[in-house]
This record gives structure tokens, sequence and C-alpha cells, in this order.
């Protein structure tokens, strides 16, 4: 158990690993979400109410779902960089903060595009709707400051303390938000109460939704990659692989 | 042990127990914001010159000032608070003062707790004591000030609190000013939201206990972690320098 923990740590033992299984990564992600996407897009039935505008739902789902985890995943690995001062778990919070950027700023837009035709507007200040434009605010917070600190294990520890404030105000501003929301506008447009999915809208869902994690895992992998390279270039290790890729 | 770089700082006996040593720092800092009086004035002036753009730039009616009257001081209180925040640690940073609090046999986070409250005496309270005046000249009524000044009592401190783990993680940084309201905005919409839900609450004639109740939650969780964390930061800071 210890020894494979310390090996966790190791920046050398991870790059091996991730090497060996980012192929498979890539693979299973691009076919998962590649069935997913044509299965949701071409075959699913339309909606009944909303034809086939919903379709979207395909992508705006998985990347919200994604945005909201990998903010969870960064506040595990904050704890492992205070408590224990994995340089891995670090490594981990600083590739994939820009990830989240991303992927949230993808889950709003499609949102956007999506409440156009439902709801006749591109943006409404709806609860969920403001709660991950926070969000979005709070993974520019994390990189901003982990750019801001020149020095590596100033910047490790730094954003892991931010990133953890933030988790504490997770619940309490989406819990803030919904009441603010609910005081102020009493829900103008249902959000086509939620039908029950019928298994051939959920089936692709759920595709895509493992594909676009395990795809995120490659991503996930390869920028720890480059990150791992970045601090470690110094080391015998990294000059050896360098040597050896050039001969 | 200390060599006083600036005036008011005593050197504290590593004998001296914890809340001595917590009125200590207190004082201190409420004597050398007191011999740098403009500072304590800058962020009320700002407040009030921020109430004043709303009524010339969105609309001076009557109708519009007492409805969005609450928000707009919520609002501009926020800001001056953040905008002060850059001070609580800046100076101490600068000469020294800060390095010695770390090495205090005094727990750091209850030093830090106490520079805190100080911060919000000198900024966070002489606002709420200026809101009457504001809340008269946007046009709320007498009952929406009281509970408006009750908000911003119970809010202010808590502003104070979240921003000092701000203040202390951007410590020393450049531009640390711009970073701190990126930082530390998006952690003050609930204590914004319920606020200035409160007076709304009040205006329409229903119960406020409640809200307050939520809003104490926040000042007694703010106060129970904060200080954790930023003296978490403020060590983070140090050593990066």
């Amino acid at each position: 158990m210890w020894q494979f923990f310390h090996k966790l740590g190791s920046p050398k033992w991870f790059y091996g690993i991730a090497t060996r299984f980012m192929p498979w990564l890539l693979a299973s992600g691009l076919l998962l979400l590649a069935g997913g996407l044509a299965w949701g897009l071409a075959f699913a039935p339309a909606d009944y109410l909303q034809g086939n505008s919903y379709r979207i739902i395909f992508i705006h789902v998985p990347t919200a779902f994604l945005a909201q985890s990998m903010y969870i995943m960064m506040a595990v690995a904050a704890v492992v960089t205070l408590v224990w001062r994995m340089k891995l778990a670090d490594v981990f919070v600083k590739a994939v903060a820009p990830v989240g950027l991303v992927f949230t700023f993808l889950s709003l837009f499609t949102g956007a595009v999506w409440g156009k035709p439902t709801w006749g507007t591109w943006w409404v200040w709806d609860a969920r709707l403001t709660s991950m434009l926070i969000l979005l605010f709070l993974y520019g917070g994390v990189i901003a400051l982990d750019r801001a600190i020149n020095d590596e294990k100033s910047a490790a520890r730094a954003v892991a303390v931010l990133v953890l404030v933030g988790v504490v105000n997770i619940p309490i501003i989406k819990y803030s938000v919904n009441w603010w929301n609910t005081l102020h506008q009493p829900a103008t447009f249902k959000l086509t109460e939620k039908p029950s999915m019928p298994v051939e809208m959920w089936v692709p869902l759920l595709l895509s939704v493992l594909g676009l994690y395990l795809l995120f895992g490659w991503l996930a992998c390869l920028r720890m990659k480059t990150e791992i390279l970045v601090r470690e270039q110094k080391t015998r290790w990294v000059k050896d692989l360098v040597m050896a890729g050039r001969g | 042990m200390t060599t006083d770089v600036r005036p008011g700082l005593k050197p504290v006996e590593s004998g001296v127990g914890l809340f001595p040593a917590m009125a200590a720092v207190f004082m201190r800092d409420v004597r050398v914001a007191f011999r740098q009086r403009q500072d304590l004035l800058n962020p009320l002036l700002f407040f009030i010159m921020v109430v004043t753009l709303f009524p010339l730039g969105v609309s001076p009616e009557v109708e519009f000032l007492r409805q969005s009257g609450a928000g707009i001081l919520w609002v501009a209180a926020l800001l001056s608070v953040l905008l002060s925040l850059d001070h609580l640690f800046r100076h101490d940073f600068d000469d020294g003062t800060l390095e010695q609090l770390v090495l205090q046999p005094q727990p750091l986070f209850a030093l830090v707790l106490a520079k805190t409250v100080a911060h919000w005496i000198l900024t966070g309270l002489p606002l709420v004591v200026l809101t009457p005046i504001l809340g008269i000249m946007v046009h709320l009524d007498g009952n929406s000030i009281a509970i408006l000044c009750l908000t911003l009592l119970i809010g202010t401190p808590v502003l104070s609190l979240i921003g000092s783990i701000g203040a202390a993680l951007t410590l020393g940084l450049r531009s640390a000013g711009v970073l701190l309201s990126l930082l530390i905005i998006p952690l003050y919409i609930p204590v914004l939201i319920f606020g200035t839900g409160t007076v709304a609450a009040a205006s329409e004639g229903s119960p406020v206990a409640g809200y307050l109740a939520l809003m104490g939650a926040f000042l007694v969780l703010a106060l129970t972690l904060a200080p954790f964390a930023s003296a978490a930061a403020l060590r983070i800071s140090l050593s990066n320098s």
C-alpha cells in the first residue's frame, strides 16, 4: 500500500504508466463518444416537444458533467498537495484547471445555443446558469493565481488553498443562487418538465458522458506528462528520454 | 526579540497569553491606521462615489432608486471592502512585521483573526455608519434602512474574513489588486444575495428573521474557517518571498 503510494508520487513512474495507458484511453474514449454522438444526433427519436433542437443535450450534458466533477477532482488533489506534498497532485491541478475552464465555457455556450430555440433567449439569470458562470469565475481565479506566482512550490500550495476555499463555497453559492432565483422570478419558463427519458435517449447520453470522461483522462495524462517534462527537465531520466527520442 | 521598525509595535513576550497577544495585535493595527488617516477615509469616499454613480448613470427616478437602492449600497460596500483589503497585510509584509507575527509562539490564525477584526472595525463598521445617510439619498424608507444597516453589520465582517484569505494569497504578487478581486468576488456572491434579499423581503413585509439567521450562519462559518485558511495562505506567501 505505502509502496504504491510512494510510486504514485513519483513523476517518472507516472510518466511510464500514462504513456502505456494513453492509447487505450484515447481509443475507447473516441469510440464511445463517437458512438454516443452518432446514436444521439442521428438515430435517437426526436423530442415530442422540442423536436430536433434537444439533440444538443448530447454535447451539453457531458461537458457540464465534466466541468463540475473536474473541480471536485481538483479539490481532492488539492488536499493531497497540502497534506502529503505529492508532486503529482499539484501537476494534476495545474494541468486540469484550464481544461475545466474550457469545459465550463462549452457547457454554458451549448446551453445558450439550446436556450435560444427553447426559451427564446440566449441567456437567463437562472440558478443553474448562474452557478455555472460562477464556476467559470472560480476556474479563472485558480488559473490566474497559478500564473501569478513564479515559485512552483508556493504556487502549488497557494492554488490548493484557493481550490479548497472554493469547494467549501460551491454548495453555499449553489444554494444561495437557487434561493435568490426562486425569490425574484418564479420560473417563467419550465425546462420542458424534465421528461423521464426513453431508453433510446439516455443510453447514447450515458455513452457520450463516459466517452468524454475517458477522453478527459487522456487529455489530463497528456497535459500532466508535458508539465512533468518541463518540471523535471534537469533530471537524468528526462535527459535520457530526450536523447533516446532523438537517436 | 523584535526590533521596532514602525511605531506602535510592542514586542510580545513569549509568556504572554493568547488573548493579550490578540489584543496587542488589534490595538497596534488600530493605532497604525489612525496615524495614516487618509487610508481610513479612502474606502469611505469610494463607497460614497460609487453610490453617486448610479443615480447619474442609470436613473435618478425615485421609484428606481427605492427599488434598487439596497442593492446599490450593498455592491458599493462590497467593492469598497475589496479595495481596502490590499492594505490588510501589505504594509506589514513590506516592512517585515508579518514575519515577526508568524514567528510568535501564539497560533498564527488567532493573530490573523485579530488583524481581520481590526480591519473590519476600521473599514466595515464606518460603512455601516454611513449607510443611513446614503440610504436617505436613494430614497429608502426608514424600515428598509434599519434592515439594510443590520445586514451590513452582519455581512461586512464576512466580507473582511473571506477577503483576508485572498489578501494573504496574493501577498507580494505583481498586480495583486486585480487578482485579489478576481479570486474573491465569486466567493462574495452568497453574502450579497442574502444581504439584498433580506432588505427585499423586509420591503415586501415578509419576516426577515430566517434570512438574518442565515447571514449569522455565514458569519459563524467564516469566523471559524477563514482565519485558518488565511494563516495557511500567509505562510505560503511568506515562504515564497
